[in-house]
């Protein structure tokens, strides 16, 4: 029998309206990988930063290597041994690897830092959990899955033998989540205590060893991996059997020409070609599957055809009209509209309510406002409250800010507005990104409603199986080019996958 | 709920604020009790006192709507002093320039000392919209070149050198004149247009189209260009309207209070409206009490310096402390979405 690490015994929290723990027990081992899979809003990493002392619990109690503790604040966790990676990292991007260790840990030799003592121990580390970064290297300059790995080496240099690790793959591209796979792997066999926050099956299956699912801020059950499949973990996080797939009718298509790109070229920040000499066009009733690997020129992409950033060279036809370099305004008003990336550093204004979010980009339209000089809020609270109906926004009333929504409903809200435009042209940019499964078969619905209805959309997508649900044409982006484009019968996972890590493909 | 957690933090800041002011007094030798005294009847004490606090608070009342206004929009108007500036000499000029029949004559000089500093928001805004320079720098920059540029104008050697005993404007027409309420009193109907104003302005932000996009570049600049809204074209029309109600308020100033314009006149009201809209939480409404607390310590600081209860250098000491606990709670607001509006930029792009 391994050792324990930590116990939580009915840990409760509550926030204004919320409870997030209802009464959640919870153990870890030594030399295991602990999974805790629930949906966005089902108190995981509520209960993992009461572990890490964020967040006091109103009732409770923690052990640690089985002794009763107190976690006040982070610096008591640390010297509890407890280190935690969040999905933001918190380094300075100018500083090398491992003067990043120092920050707030400084070894001293008198008044001065022991450069040398902290850089040699940062080597050694990262020797010994084989973790493949270069301690002198900046921040700056690492991928996102090697600033990870110095999050996790600033865990183990404060001497952390259980680690939060609060969902790590959300960033992450494929390879990276293999590499930091492995990193986990070697962790555990050295011993340590590792907590895996997420709420996507497949890795929890490939990585924990046991596996403690939350709903609703309960915990369902705690179960080893051996008897864990997809669909027992699926039904314990929903609370009811899933059809994971929703499914794309066939819809006679008129074969007009709704989006077409021409030779369109754009630039990043830095002035660099990120998307080059693209075309393709969107047909009716019809989703186009835009696939790659993250960074690849999408971003620009999307920019470029919502009015958001300028091309450099080509042509953006919507609707036989040319609207290369029109504005968002414009654009949305000739029927193209954008669900963001990001829903909430662009798609919602966070310290606004609901119904205020729900004109966003709207809020000169007739029915809202009275030319300049008034806005109409009894018809914006009417709409809004039919919104919310349509779409089932789960909130206490439109007024609430929409920051106490939790994800899946603020993209209800982005949709909702969007939607509510009567669109021809969709840009759909990760839709579903860290929404939980009811989250994500909502966007899906309604996705192949609007194509039902005869909108083009265009799906960017990391999630290849997402794109290949549901789209009715699969194109490839690698390097800023659109590598190929297939039809849905014709795309197959293994081809797409190669062309997408710029292997040669067959031609379109 | 939210204006009473308000309210409370008010009070508390206030009574901290008065406590660790009564130890200064002890400390420094003075009698708490006298100075406090003093500070409450030299506010409050008779109706020309009231008076003279509400006299203190107009202008302030206007500063604190600028700064705010420019707050919504995510914007740091740091220099209503100088708009102050602009709007009193050019509200000053229409009123000894040019002859219209009474009130009209008002209406004008106000509102051309409203577009005197609406042109010196304006500049920081355009350059700050459409190149990118800060406009903390440059409206506190610009606010000294104002201040100097109208104390050259009416200095010995400018055009508008109006008296021979002071660096001063003639005075101006009666018929420019803001009405006062009670003759021998300085206190004129500046204040209720400045209340006017508050209300005007706590309906544009909250009930008008112009004010929601205000809002929105001001939370989310991102999603306010995303929603296609004209995020530049907003900064540049709210801080030049901040620059406008600044250069009203020292046209009101004028025409109401000193009937000229006097070089150096403001004791820093534009500084004040900082504190006004912060300890106003950038709400236009509570602009109006938040001016005339302001205008009471002011006021009744001066009552104590006469009272001799307590040297001047004590009562602005005690003004900057009570500002200070005000401030305090909704600066560290500020800077803690300052900080981490950085931290979201920094990690938004690994």
């Amino acid at each position: 029998m391994p050792a324990e690490a930590v116990r939580m015994e009915g840990i409760v929290k509550t926030f204004p309206g919320v409870v997030a723990n209802a009464g959640i027990d919870f153990s870890l081992f030594f030399g295991e990988v602990h999974g805790l899979l629930g949906e966005n809003g089902a108190g995981k990493t509520v209960l993992m930063s009461i572990l890490y002392g964020l967040y006091q619990p109103d009732s409770g109690q923690i052990y640690v290597r089985e002794t009763p503790v107190r976690i006040k604040s982070p610096a008591v966790a640390i010297r509890l041994g407890i280190g935690m990676v969040h999905q933001h990292f918190m380094l300075v991007p100018r500083l090398t690897v491992w003067e990043n260790m120092a920050v707030g840990w400084e070894p001293r030799r008198g008044p001065f830092l022991d450069r040398q003592r902290m850089r040699l121990r940062v080597k050694e580390l990262v020797e010994e959990y084989r973790l493949e970064i270069d301690p002198d290297a900046k921040v700056e300059e690492l991928s996102v899955g090697e600033q990870q790995r110095v999050e996790i080496l600033k865990a183990l240099f404060r001497g952390a033998e259980i680690l939060i690790l609060d969902e790590p793959t959300a960033v992450l591209t494929e390879q990276e989540v293999e590499n930091l796979f492995s990193t986990i792997r070697t962790l555990r066999d050295q011993g340590k205590a590792v907590v895996f926050i997420t709420h996507k099956l497949h890795e929890a299956m490939a990585i924990c060893d046991r596996v403690t699912v939350l709903r609703k801020g309960k915990r369902v059950g705690t179960l080893p991996i051996s008897q864990a499949t997809s669909e027992k973990l699926a039904e314990m996080m929903v609370g009811r059997e899933v059809v994971f797939k929703v499914k794309p009718k066939p819809v006679p298509k008129e074969g007009k020409v709704l989006l077409s790109v021409e030779n369109l070229t754009v630039h990043d920040e830095r002035g660099l070609p990120a998307v080059r000499d693209a075309s393709f066009e969107l047909f009716d009733h019809e989703i186009l599957g835009i696939a790659g690997v993250e960074g690849n020129g999408q971003k620009e992409l999307v920019e470029a055809l919502t009015g958001l950033r300028t091309p450099r060279s080509g042509k953006i036809f919507l609707l036989g009209k040319d609207v290369t370099g029109a504005s968002a305004r414009d654009l949305s008003q000739a029927g193209l509209i954008h669900i963001p990336e990001d829903r909430q550093a662009t798609g919602l204004i966070l310290s606004f309510s609901v119904a205020e979010n729900l004109i966003l980009g709207r809020q000169r339209e007739d029915g809202f406002a009275l030319g300049p000089f008034l806005q109409l809020r009894h018809r914006i609270y009417a709409y809004a409250q039919e919104a919310i109906r349509a779409f089932s926004i789960a909130t206490p009333s439109p007024r609430v800010p929409v920051q106490n929504l939790s994800g899946g409903n603020q993209q209800r809200v982005i949709l909702a507005r969007e939607f509510g435009r009567n669109p021809k042209v969709v840009v759909a940019h990760q839709p579903t990104r860290g929404l939980d499964v009811a989250g994500m078969e909502f966007v899906w619905e309604k996705l192949l409603e609007l194509r039902e209805s005869g909108c083009g959309i265009l799906l960017v997508s990391m999630d290849l199986d997402e794109i290949l649900m549901l789209a009715d044409r699969v194109a490839v982006m690698y390097r800023g080019e659109i590598v190929g484009i297939w039809p849905k019968e014709a795309a197959n996972k293994r081809e797409l996958g190669l062309a997408m890590l710029g292997g040669k493909v067959a031609a379109r | 709920m939210r204006l009473v957690k308000e309210l409370a933090l008010v009070g508390v800041s206030l009574l901290l604020a008065f406590a660790v002011g009564a130890l200064v007094a002890k400390v420094s030798g003075l009698s708490p009790l006298a100075v406090y005294r003093e500070l409450v009847r030299g506010a409050f004490g008779d109706q020309y006192r009231i008076f003279q606090t509400l006299t203190q608070a107009t202008p302030i009342m206007f500063t604190s709507l600028s700064f705010l206004l420019a707050f919504r929009c995510g914007l740091f108007n740091i220099g209503a002093e100088g708009q102050l500036y602009m709007g009193a000499f050019f509200g000053a000029w229409a009123g000894f320039t040019f002859v219209l029949p009474p009130y009209l004559h008002t209406a004008v000089a106000l509102l051309v000392g409203a577009l005197a500093g609406a042109f010196w928001g304006f500049i920081p805004a355009w350059l700050r919209a459409r190149r990118g320079t800060n406009e903390f720098v440059t409206t506190m920059m610009l606010s000294y070149v104002a201040v100097y540029f109208t104390s050259w104008l009416v200095s010995p050697r400018g055009p508008y050198h109006g008296t021979q005993w002071a660096n001063q404007t003639v005075r101006v027409l009666a018929s420019a004149e803001l009405p006062r309420f009670v003759r021998g009193m300085q206190l004129h109907w500046g204040l209720v247009i400045a209340g006017l104003f508050a209300l005007f302005l706590w309906y544009f932000l909250f009930r008008t189209p112009r004010g929601y996009e205000i809002r929105a570049v001001g939370q989310n600049p991102r999603a306010a260009q995303y929603a296609g809204i004209d995020v530049p074209r907003v900064m540049i029309l709210s801080l030049t309207l901040a620059g406008a109600l600044a250069g009203l308020g020292g046209a009101a100033e004028i025409l109401g209070t000193h009937r000229r314009f006097i070089e150096f006149f403001s004791p820093g009201y534009g500084w004040d409206g900082i504190a006004g809209g912060l300890i106003a939480r950038a709400h236009p409404l509570a602009v109006i009490p938040a001016a005339i607390l302001i205008g009471a310590l002011r006021a009744g600081g001066m009552g104590m310096d006469r009272a001799g209860v307590a040297p001047s250098d004590f009562v602005t000491l005690l003004q900057g402390i009570v500002i200070f606990f005000l401030v305090a709670p909704e600066l560290f607001r500020v800077f803690r979405r300052l900080r981490r509006e950085r931290r979201v930029l920094v990690h938004s792009q690994p």
